[in-house]
């Protein structure tokens, strides 16, 4: 069928053609970029930590009246209530494991520091979070070992945060060492923390700092254990559940703790929490803006349907004797039909046409201005092969509607 | 003839209901979604001191070393931080109207009476003239001198929830609270006091939102009691006991200045502090920077990313409602144009058609507004559900409900002024040629 009867017709109403093509395009360019946004949401929130999230449970405390200062006698002191919380932890009947450990992925306290080769931090340089921990850290977390070993009972450390000492081995994650070691056999090599060496005597397969923020973003994978007890007036520790007993074990950890030494503070909300509270908290706000923007995209769309639908009947009815004359000279219900599908066809074409062109600007300036990465074309092929079948759709009725004009409106004065 | 156009456009609503419903509906969800989206962000960005904010001003230098330094790239990472001594060298030139240092912590409070268990609060270690600079108003006792502060006396104004909270609200001046296992003397209750966001302890590990700080400690009593800045920053290996010594930042310095001449006196002031600093060996990157409250706040990203998009969201979506009633609009005027035709050979002229259908328009977009109006109020209810910082403050004000209908009308008679200017551009003779 020619085109050009077609094309002799919209250009009779130019201004509402302009105004479909502008609705489609503009709705082309925000639903691909909003879809996409959703997409790295999604992907950012279903980040795995490396760690076995179901069974974990971190337990935030502090002691008061604990020793003060920095002597050898206070620490040792406060070893000791560490060993006492982590033995009386691992009796309970429904713990698998407990480790001493200063933080926890996504938890969002953070001890991190700089790697390199040489202690003049010369060179590469790789930042990396530290997670002081006792030998059972890894197992609690659930941490895959890839090469090497863990630590030993010996090789653990204890004293509190300002200690010069430093740990002469480590284990590290595996971006840490294919980035400080890029052609492999980073185990038994000597790297250098903040200007202080260690060797790696392990390697583990995945472990996600503790912060979630932006600026972790770039080594959101970059961790670091350390054989170091960590002594203070706080301390935390990492306990790894009997399969779906967390919460009974958050309940009698809580007792048993406060049966041990009543003299500590483990806040209602932040004292005592299983690794899914944590991840649900920390991500609420991602999945928030992921919802919303699903919901406008949707509605959108819809607002986009129901404008083709209410101009597409306008002109149907303005039309009316032009398609009577047509029915009378011969035309079948399916061509009146079809005439309509195409007009909508080229209308939402220029459209999308239009749109794809506002969907590649929106999103360089969403690049430039918002650090989003760059549109796959993949989301725009899909959204305009959508609108254009959403344009179809919408265009249905009416053309069903015209169809139904009888011929004899042709030899009708009005 | 205001009342015949109502009347007119009243009737030619109702006849086509459903368009009529399709175009508020649309309408409708677009100003709400606009609203509420405006709403939160002038609530993160809005100016929380806004009868001092241009006279306070944030001094930043930068003491990193030579290694790593780009001329005019380099910045710090850790977004205005001081150390701890040449913050106090800013604070005893006394260059500035006034000025004071601060940092926050966490203060462990042990109310005296029995039963009541110990509690961390927010405090802010800070000097004595950060109560005036703040205009922080008090509601028993008073802030402490410089004395007090340089002589680390054990001292500490204590927030209107806290003083509730320990003595009931009654005057605890005088009172003894020990925070930190030492005992302070309570020489000030504050009124209800927390600017929104909390624009001095941005980037100091504080929360942007909420009731405000609990403990005002003086900085040096503080410190010398052990307790240990929220956020801490150190470019070399450190000795974290000794922070005032050490290669790390943790303080924040904020100056009152009287007018734009005094801000350029005291950046010049600033600079040659660091030039010399620069000539004693100490720093290295002579860059300094004086923003004020509102170009503090922007350059520490205080809206986040996510709520400017969603306001971008939501005007792109607003867009796409109006495009929509235009089309609608003009699909409705054009089906008239017997109507028209009729009334301009009755003597109706192109302007009165014109101001008929901006009538129309407007009735559209007052509806509109009261239907964008209640999506607003579920959209802030939805935002009150989320346990975002802000959430509990995200409210309708008196200010964005004129708003809302100042946005509907207008962006109505946008709508209508295309179909409207067709509608009296037609001409009546062929209209009224039987067809």
């Amino acid at each position: 069928m020619s085109l050009h009867p077609v094309i002799t017709a919209l250009r009779r109403h130019k201004a509402g053609v302009a105004l479909i093509v502008l609705q489609i395009a503009l709705t082309l360019a925000i639903v691909c970029n909003a879809i996409f946004l959703i997409h790295q949401r999604i992907q950012r929130v279903n980040r795995p930590t490396g760690a076995i999230e179901e069974e974990l449970v971190r337990i935030s405390q502090t002691w008061f009246g604990a020793p003060t200062g920095d002597g050898a006698a206070a620490i040792e002191k406060l070893d000791a209530m560490q060993r006492t919380d982590l033995a009386t932890l691992r009796a309970l009947p429904d713990v698998q494991d407990v480790a001493a450990s200063t933080s926890m992925p996504l938890q969002g306290m953070i001890y991190s520091g700089n790697l390199s080769l040489n202690p003049q931090q010369a060179g590469i340089n790789v930042m990396a979070a530290y997670y002081y921990g006792g030998e059972r850290l890894r197992p609690t977390l659930g941490v895959r070992l890839i090469a090497g070993r863990d630590f030993t009972a010996d090789e653990i450390l204890h004293h509190g945060i300002s200690s010069d000492v430093a740990s002469p081995v480590v284990i590290v994650s595996k971006p840490v060492a294919d980035k400080l070691f890029p052609r492999g056999g980073a185990l038994g090599k000597t790297i250098y923390q903040d200007g202080k060496p260690a060797t790696i005597v392990g390697i583990i397969e995945r472990l996600q700092t503790p912060t979630t923020q932006a600026w972790g973003s770039t080594w959101a994978y970059n961790s670091v254990l350390e054989p170091v007890r960590l002594d203070g007036a706080s301390a935390s520790y990492a306990v790894r559940a009997r399969p779906g007993r967390e919460q009974a074990v958050m309940r009698e950890a809580r007792k048993a703790l406060l049966a041990v030494n009543p003299l500590r503070v483990m806040p209602e909300s932040w004292g005592i929490q299983s690794l899914s509270q944590i991840r649900a908290k920390v991500y609420r706000a991602d999945q928030a803006m992921a919802l919303l923007m699903g919901t406008i995209c949707v509605i959108l769309l819809g607002v986009t349907a129901a404008g083709i639908v209410g101009l597409t009947s306008f002109w149907v009815g303005q039309r009316h004797k032009q398609i009577g004359v047509r029915r009378a000279l011969g035309a079948r219900k399916a061509d009146i039909v079809r005439y309509f599908q195409v007009e909508n066809l080229l209308v939402a074409g220029g459209g999308v046409v239009l749109g794809v062109a506002l969907a590649a600007l929106l999103n360089v300036w969403l690049m430039a201005h918002y650090a989003m990465p760059r549109l796959p074309p993949g989301y725009v092929v899909v959204g305009a092969l959508a609108l254009l079948v959403l344009g179809q759709l919408a265009v249905w009725v009416p053309a069903r509607r015209a169809s139904c004009v009888p011929p004899v409106v042709a030899t009708r004065a009005a | 003839m205001f009342g015949y156009y109502l009347n007119l456009a009243l009737r030619s609503l109702r006849r086509n209901r459903v368009l009529t419903a399709l175009m508020v509906l649309a309408l409708g969800l677009g100003i709400g979604a606009c609203i509420t989206t405006l709403t939160v962000l002038k609530l993160l960005s809005g100016d929380p001191i806004p009868q001092k904010s241009e006279r306070l001003f944030h001094p930043e230098i930068d003491p990193l070393p030579a290694q790593g330094y780009v001329p005019g790239q380099s910045k710090p990472p850790w977004g205005g931080l001081m150390p701890y001594i040449d913050a106090m060298n800013l604070l005893h030139a006394g260059k500035a109207e006034r000025q004071a240092v601060m940092a926050l912590t966490q203060a462990k409070v042990e109310p005296q009476h029995l039963g009541q268990k110990p509690f961390f609060s927010d405090g802010v270690m800070t000097t004595a003239a950060f109560f005036q600079m703040f205009d922080v108003p008090f509601e028993y006792g008073s802030g402490w001198s410089e004395r007090d502060g340089e002589s680390r006396a054990r001292v500490v104004v204590i927030a209107d929830f806290l003083n509730d909270k320990l003595y009931a609200g009654r005057n605890s001046v005088g009172e003894t609270i020990r925070i930190n296992d030492h005992d302070y003397r309570i020489v000030g209750v504050l009124k209800p006091w927390s600017p929104q966001p909390r624009f001095y302890a941005v980037g100091l590990g504080g929360r942007s939102y909420g009731n405000g700080d609990a403990v005002y400690l003086p900085l040096q009593s503080a410190r010398a009691d052990a307790m240990d800045p929220q956020n801490v920053s150190c470019w070399e290996a450190a000795d974290i006991k000794h922070l005032e010594t050490s290669p790390c930042v943790f303080v924040y310095v904020w100056v009152e200045l009287g007018s734009a001449a005094d801000a350029a006196a005291y950046k010049t002031y600033l600079s040659n502090y660091v030039q010399q600093q620069i000539a004693l060996g100490r720093f290295h990157r002579p860059e300094v920077a004086l923003p004020d409250v509102m170009r503090f706040m922007r350059d520490m990203q205080v809206v986040p990313d996510d709520v400017r998009l969603q306001a971008g969201l939501a005007f792109g979506f607003l867009l796409i409602c109006v495009v929509n009633t235009v089309g609608l609009l003009l699909a409705k005027c054009l089906r008239r144009s017997r109507e028209i035709g009729v009334r301009r050979a009755l003597g109706a002229t192109r302007r009165t058609i014109f101001a008929q259908f901006m009538v129309e328009s407007a009735l559209i977009g007052l509806a509109g507004g009261v239907l964008g109006l209640i999506f607003a109020e579920l959209g802030l209810w939805a935002i009150r559900q989320q346990p975002a910082q802000y959430a509990a403050l995200a409210r309708l004000d008196l200010a964005m409900f004129a708003f809302t209908f100042v946005v509907a009308v207008l962006a109505s008679l946008l709508a209508g002024v295309l179909p409207a200017w067709r509608a009296c551009m037609l001409v009546p003779a062929p209209q009224l040629k039987g067809n």
